[in-house]
């Protein structure tokens, strides 16, 4: 059985999750591989050349209000929705892990703490936290991610001390702790292998949930950066022009579009491959 | 079932002194001094700079700021802004009916759109009706809340020219204000014309808002009627040979906890997606006063109008809890809700 057979039966043998799979894999190519695949400069300017529908010679998808080609700015947008993107998960479902862990294994007045503190950071909504936390610190990318894991890390940190909460009462934990093995070693080495599979599930959705806040964020003008290109800052840009260039507007929101139905679809497959229980996790997750 | 309530209100009142210090951090985790960030690049005195800073209380220390500051959001005292110069308080109030508004609207149309698919879709499991109804569940949380509201304005106010593209009314209505809410006030008036621009002026909003809201939605009350179809009292009720029509209703009576779990959850999410569907239509609600006042860095109304959403947001969940004890009695006796 080839690689890719194995995956298709993994993923319940559905085309629509390989598409999807596919999709998003040509969107990290992309994005990866943006100066060399981009016909053009995305900051070249050419004011002659403005607006020019989809389809005209040169330009694939058309320029935008000053000539830029929208087809190499939608290439090079797509490295920020991806940067963003994966770094934000990661290292909000690393904090998350941790914080879960400790709450759940150390329990007493630790884990009420915790607790208190993920219900208070539960009572925002999330973007309106990530915008409060990016005007004070100011617009860029460094800025954006932290932002994102700052509102996203209790997410990971609730599934992780639910799971963990039922798992250290288990056999092979209770015995691990009468053998004497140290506390970080049976959270890392027998709790946590143990909570992958959720954790996976969340992260994989979560990364579609962080790209279109950072397209929000930058539709809203607190993107990383005016001069570099990113999905939302492009969308912003075309509302401008609704009524002369219906493609500024609509084909960078169908990109995001496009990749967040995939992390979805991937997600949800994922859910079914790897979580027979997904009712459970599907609650645990609503932060209510 | 007041044991629970209490207990509710207090886990409420805990998280919102959490809210409380979150919001109040925000002005100074800002990189350096928050009244230079405010005016930075701009022609304000050094003299002028510490007048606001004695007027924000930024001369004191911390935790007399936080007690100064919260003393003021109890009385209502939310700060004066120090753009405009008027207090926060007013200018939140003048905007929390649109927003509150918009929401419930949104909420209308994903109760009138997700409630017939869940049916159908429960009742023809498997079938083409199901399947599409999946996908298009899988579409509608897919879709960012902006670019669908930027598509429908192309296509039905610069298009086809149906619907207002941004505002709530149209100019010169003549309309007095006694709710705030544009289309309860026109009709207690009488005036049908204004009625009739609130409502063409509430439409894309309300269903861009409400388009993700009604995927979940529908596909909660798919699962929860899939649930209940197949027990016993609903094939008893079917032998006794009752209408369709009866039938539906005891399953959708049973189905409705869960499915109002996860509506509470979202009408907060709701809210912070008010904040990205506001600026898209213009709506002037406490969204767009938010993105407004980061945009002139006007840090007290940013402060003021992020807690009041936030106030709105746990008031909601906190809502949906007791209502869901209400209706599921096993809660309150294992005790405090979802959590």
């Amino acid at each position: 059985m080839t690689g890719i057979e194995k995956l298709y039966r993994f993923f319940g043998s559905s085309m629509f999750t390989m598409v999807a799979l596919a999709v998003l894999i040509l969107f990290v190519v992309v994005g990866v591989f943006a100066p060399w695949i981009a016909p053009s400069d995305p900051n070249a300017q050419d004011l002659a050349g403005r607006l020019q529908p989809p389809l005209s010679e040169g330009h694939l998808l058309g320029t935008d209000s000053l000539g830029r080609d929208v087809l190499s700015r939608l290439i090079y947008g797509s490295r920020i929705s991806l940067i963003v993107g994966f770094s934000a998960v990661l290292l909000s479902a690393v904090i998350g892990v941790i914080v879960g862990l400790v709450s759940g294994y150390v329990g007493g007045w630790v884990d009420s703490l915790l607790m208190r503190i993920v219900d208070a950071w539960l009572a925002f909504p999330f973007l309106l936290l990530a915008i409060a936390i990016v005007a004070v610190l100011g617009r860029g990318l460094d800025n954006i991610v932290i932002a994102l894991v700052i509102t996203g890390w209790v997410l990971y940190a609730r599934l992780v001390r639910g799971e963990t909460l039922s798992l250290r009462e288990r056999e092979f934990v209770l015995s691990a702790r009468g053998l004497g093995a140290n506390p970080v070693a049976i959270m890392t080495k027998h709790i946590l292998p143990n909570c992958l599979a959720p954790i996976m599930v969340v992260a994989t959705l979560e990364v579609g949930v962080v790209i279109v806040t950072e397209a929000s964020l930058s539709f809203l003008g607190l993107g990383a950066s005016a001069s570099e290109p990113s999905w939302g800052g492009m969308l912003a840009d075309g509302r401008a022009y609704l009524t002369r260039a219906w493609w500024l507007a609509t084909l960078p929101g169908l990109a995001i579009f496009v990749i967040v139905l995939a992390v979805n679809v991937l997600g949800d497959a994922l859910r079914d491959a790897l979580d027979p229980r997904h009712e459970k996790v599907r609650t645990e997750n609503v932060p209510a | 079932m007041l044991a629970f309530i209490v207990r509710r209100l207090w886990q409420t009142v805990l998280v919102l002194f959490g809210v409380s210090i979150i919001v109040f951090s925000l002005i100074h985790i800002t990189p350096g001094d928050a009244v230079d960030v405010m005016f930075a690049g701009e022609n304000v005195s050094a003299e002028q700079r510490e007048v606001y800073r004695q007027q924000l209380g930024l001369d004191q220390p911390l935790v007399q700021q936080y007690f100064s500051y919260m003393f003021g959001v109890v009385q209502g005292d939310l700060g004066t802004s120090v753009r405009r110069g008027t207090s926060v308080s007013g200018i939140i109030a003048s905007t929390v009916p649109a927003t509150v508004e918009l929401t419930l609207a949104a909420l209308i149309v994903a109760i009138v759109i997700a409630i017939p698919v869940a049916v159908v879709s429960a009742l023809r499991q498997g079938s083409v009706w199901d399947r599409g109804g999946s996908v298009l569940a899988l579409f509608g949380i897919s879709m960012p809340s902006f670019w669908l509201g930027i598509m429908l304005i192309l296509i039905f106010s610069v298009g086809l020219q149906w619907f207002p593209a941004s505002g709530r009314l149209a100019a010169g209505s003549g309309m007095t204000q006694i709710t705030g809410f544009v289309v309860v006030d026109a009709v207690l008036q009488g005036n049908w014309a204004a009625a009739r621009s609130g409502l063409l002026h509430i439409a894309l909003p309300a269903i861009t808002l409400g388009t993700a809201i009604t995927a979940t939605l529908s596909r909660v009350l798919r699962s929860g009627l899939l649930e209940v179809k197949g027990q016993d009292y609903v094939d008893a009720l079917r032998a006794r040979g009752l209408r369709f029509a009866t039938v539906l209703r005891h399953m959708l009576r049973n189905a409705l906890p869960a499915t109002i779990i996860v509506m509470g959850v979202r009408i907060g999410s709701l809210l912070g997606g008010a904040i990205v569907v506001e600026v898209v239509f213009g709506w002037p609600g406490l969204g767009r006063l938010v993105v407004d006042a980061i945009q002139n860095r006007d840090f007290p109304l940013v402060q003021g109008a992020v807690l009041v959403l936030a106030f709105l947001f746990v008031l909601v969940n906190l809502v949906t809890d007791i209502v869901q004890a209400w209706l599921d009695p096993r809660i309150k006796l294992t005790g405090g809700g979802s959590r």
